[in-house]
C-alpha cells in the first residue's frame, strides 16, 4: 500500500429523487510518473493510481483510467442523477494492487 | 535585419503594456469559507495595528493578492488541498508513536484543544522565557513527553501536525504580544525586516511595504502577511510554512539565509505577525 494514500469524497447528504447532484472525490497519492529521475540517476518506477470508478447502488456512474500524467492527489469532480437513495461507492486503483475504497449513503429528501 | 526591427518594435510595445498594469490592487473580495460546521467568514482585510500607522492605513492578507482561480480554492475544504495534509496531522495526532506509546490525543484529547495557540503564537514561553512558535512547541512534547528525536522544523512530520493545529485556530484573529517581554524578540524581528541582505541588498521592506500591489516578475507583492501559513503553494503542490518563506525570501535576494525555526527568523515570524494583528488566522490557507 502506498503510504499516505487516504481518499476523501464529498457527497450531498440527501437529493430530491431524479435530481442531478456533485460528486466530488480525491485521493491523496504521490502519483510519481515514471518518467523522472531520482538524485542517483536512475528513474524512480511509475506509482500511480491508475483507475477510479464510482457506483450508485452497484449502477456504474464513472470508470475513469488514469494515466502517468495526471499529477499528485488526483481529484474527480462529477454530476450524477439519483433516482433512489442507497449507496455511493468510490474505488481507487493502485499500481501496486492496492485497492482503496470509501462508501457515502444518500438519502432522498 | 527587417524582421529584428519589427521584434523590437513588438518588445518595446509589450514592455509599455506591461508598465500600464504593474499596478494591481488587492482584490475586492470576502472570504467565506464552507466547512463540515458551515459557512465561517474570515477577516481578511483590517485597519493597520497602532504601531504600523505609520506605514500602511489597512493590512491585507495575502489571499486577496492571489488571482480568482486559487482565491477559490481556498473557500471550500473541500476544494482545499491543504486538508489532505491536515487529515495526515490528524493521523499522527492519534498515533502513539511515542518511546512508551505516547500520543498526542493521549495528553491533549482533540487536536480542538489547540484552538488558538497559532492566533497568539510566536511567544515567549513564560518558563523558559523562550521565543516560542508552534513548530517548538510540537518538538518540546516530542521530545520531553515522547522521548524521541526532535521532527525536523520543515519536515513533512512537522508541516503535517503544524497544519491541524493551525487550523483549529482558523476565524481566530491574530493577535501576538509585542510588549513586556516579547519586546526585545520583536525588536531584533522589526531590525531584520528592515535590513538589506544579500548580493541584490533588499530588505523585507523594500517588496512587502514600498511595493505591495506591483509585481516583481509575474509576481504580484503581497504585504506578506503570515496569518495564512502554513498554506499549500500550487508551485510546490506542497505545504510552505512561515519559516520557509523566509528562508525562500531571504535566499531570492542572493543571501546566505539565517536557518528556518533558528532565532532570526523565528523573531522575525513574531515581528511579521506583529504587522498582521487583526487579520484572521485562515488555517491552512492556498496561495501559488
Amino acid at each position: 500500500m502506498a503510504k499516505d494514500a487516504k481518499p476523501r469524497v464529498k457527497v450531498p447528504a440527501s437529493a430530491k429523487a431524479g435530481e442531478v447532484i456533485t460528486i466530488k472525490a480525491l485521493i491523496s497519492h504521490q502519483m510519481e510518473s515514471g518518467q523522472r529521475k531520482g538524485a542517483d540517476g536512475n528513474l524512480i518506477p511509475r506509482s500511480i493510481i491508475n483507475r477510479f470508478t464510482c457506483d450508485l447502488n452497484g449502477q456504474n456512474v464513472i470508470d475513469v483510467t488514469i494515466e502517468p500524467a495526471v499529477s499528485t492527489n488526483p481529484y474527480f469532480e462529477f454530476d450524477a442523477r439519483v433516482d433512489a437513495a442507497g449507496d455511493i461507492k468510490f474505488t481507487w486503483y493502485d499500481d501496486d494492487g492496492s485497492v482503496y475504497e470509501d462508501v457515502k449513503s444518500i438519502k432522498i429528501a | 535585419m527587417q524582421l529584428r526591427k519589427h521584434t523590437l518594435a513588438a518588445t518595446a510595445v509589450l514592455g509599455l503594456a506591461l508598465a500600464g498594469t504593474a499596478f494591481a490592487d488587492p482584490a475586492e473580495d470576502t472570504l467565506e469559507v464552507t466547512t463540515d460546521d458551515g459557512v465561517i467568514t474570515l477577516v481578511t482585510t483590517a485597519p493597520a495595528p497602532d504601531h504600523l500607522k505609520d506605514v500602511f492605513d489597512t493590512i491585507w492578507s495575502g489571499w486577496h493578492f492571489r488571482d480568482d482561480t486559487t482565491r477559490d480554492m481556498q473557500r471550500d475544504d473541500f476544494d482545499n488541498p491543504s486538508m489532505v495534509f491536515v487529515d495526515r496531522g490528524l493521523d499522527s495526532w492519534n498515533e502513539a508513536q511515542g518511546k512508551g506509546g505516547e500520543s498526542c490525543a493521549g495528553c491533549h484529547q482533540g487536536p480542538e484543544t489547540m484552538a488558538g495557540l497559532r492566533a497568539v503564537t510566536p511567544r515567549v514561553d513564560a518558563k523558559t522565557g523562550k521565543l516560542m512558535i508552534v513548530e517548538d512547541y510540537i518538538n518540546s512534547c516530542v521530545t520531553e513527553r515522547m522521548g524521541l528525536e526532535p521532527w525536523g522544523v520543515t519536515g513533512n512530520k512537522m508541516k503535517d501536525m503544524l497544519s491541524l493545529i493551525s487550523l483549529q485556530s482558523r476565524g481566530m484573529v491574530q493577535n501576538v504580544a509585542i510588549d513586556g517581554p516579547a519586546a526585545p524578540f520583536w525588536e531584533q524581528g522589526k531590525e531584520i525586516y528592515y535590513t538589506r541582505y544579500g548580493q541584490l541588498e533588499m530588505s523585507c521592506a523594500n517588496c512587502h511595504e514600498d511595493n505591495y500591489g506591483k509585481y516583481i516578475r509575474s509576481d504580484h507583492l503581497s504585504q506578506g502577511q503570515v496569518n495564512g501559513f502554513p498554506l499549500y503553494r500550487l508551485k510546490d503542490a506542497g505545504m510552505v510554512t512561515a519559516q520557509q518563506r523566509f528562508v525562500g525570501c531571504v535566499r531570492d535576494t542572493r543571501a546566505e539565509t539565517f536557518k528556518a525555526g533558528g532565532p532570526e527568523f523565528k523573531a522575525l515570524e513574531l515581528y511579521v505577525a506583529s504587522r498582521g494583528n487583526g487579520l484572521s488566522i485562515e488555517g491552512v490557507g492556498v496561495r501559488h
